[in-house]
């Protein structure tokens, strides 16, 4: 698919779990696949919840800002190590200063203002790319050892 | 999934059974805020025992849960959110607040024991 108003970050996800985003019941969805991927990799459980609260955390801030997403959840190499990629998409209005959203306590929406700076804090990285008037992406891995 | 409310003396246990979606977290809050009026209880437990997640919605729900049950005049305790939930949750920033929070349902009712009827228990 071509029609993301961002730049496409799946290249790295090998046959990534897709889950589009528009209700409640899709953020549980979304969450359960990534609790799923991190068991089969070998995450022990608080990792595996760490992943799956970041992910909820990011399908949360789809459904707040931009209606509707997809959240992508697949295996990420980096050298000999292998991890979780998560990737939230969304076609909203954006972020436009993307290093205010990332400080504690700061908040546009209805949330606690923890969402962003809360995954990053929960994932080992995270990288957000977002266009006002065309989009958000954020890329948020989890490496196992 | 409806989260199922018993009553137990004069308190109310609504004992989560699976994932919630965020209907049925918003349907509990108002299960609850009805329920203690009926029953005219003085105070209320939610289990989430079996919950292995609590992001900003949960907890923002569990806050109100607990705020608007304590304007209807009675206490709430939250009991059994696991070790690495509560990890997460840490991490994520979320906090409870001045909701109380206890072990297990039996510390729970324990609580809402020395709560209500202060004296009543002699240890």
């Amino acid at each position: 698919m071509s029609g993301d108003a961002v730049a496409d970050p799946r290249s790295e996800l090998v046959s990534p779990a897709r889950v589009p985003i528009a209700s409640g019941t899709d953020v549980v969805v979304a969450r359960q696949r990534g609790r799923e991927l991190a068991a089969r990799l070998g995450f022990s459980g608080s990792d595996q919840t760490v992943v799956a609260t970041a992910i909820s955390e990011l399908a949360r801030n789809i459904l707040e800002y931009a209606g509707t997403g997809r959240i992508e959840v697949g295996v990420g190499h980096r050298g000999s190590r292998i991890g979780i990629v998560v990737v939230a998409l969304d076609a909203g209005p954006g972020i436009a200063d993307v290093p205010r959203a990332m400080l504690d306590g700061f908040s546009t929406g209805k949330g606690l203002g923890m969402g962003l700076p809360g995954v990053r804090r929960l994932m080992d990285d995270f990288v957000i790319v977002s266009e006002p008037g065309r989009g958000t992406c954020v890329t948020a891995r989890k490496w196992l050892i | 999934m409806r989260v199922p409310i018993l009553k137990q003396g004069g308190y109310l246990i609504a004992s989560i059974q699976s994932a919630l979606s965020d209907e049925d977290l918003l349907q509990l809050q108002d299960d609850l805020a009805a329920q203690v009026g009926k029953f005219r209880s003085r105070g209320a437990i939610v289990d989430v025992t079996v919950l292995d997640v609590m992001d900003s919605f949960a907890v923002r729900t569990l806050r109100a849960i607990a705020h608007m049950i304590r304007l209807r005049g009675a206490q709430t305790v939250i009991v059994g959110i696991q070790p690495e939930v509560a990890f997460a949750m840490v991490q994520l920033g979320l906090t409870l607040e001045d909701v109380a929070t206890a072990l297990d349902l039996e510390e729970g009712l324990a609580y809402l024991d020395r709560w209500i009827r202060p004296g009543a228990h002699v240890r």
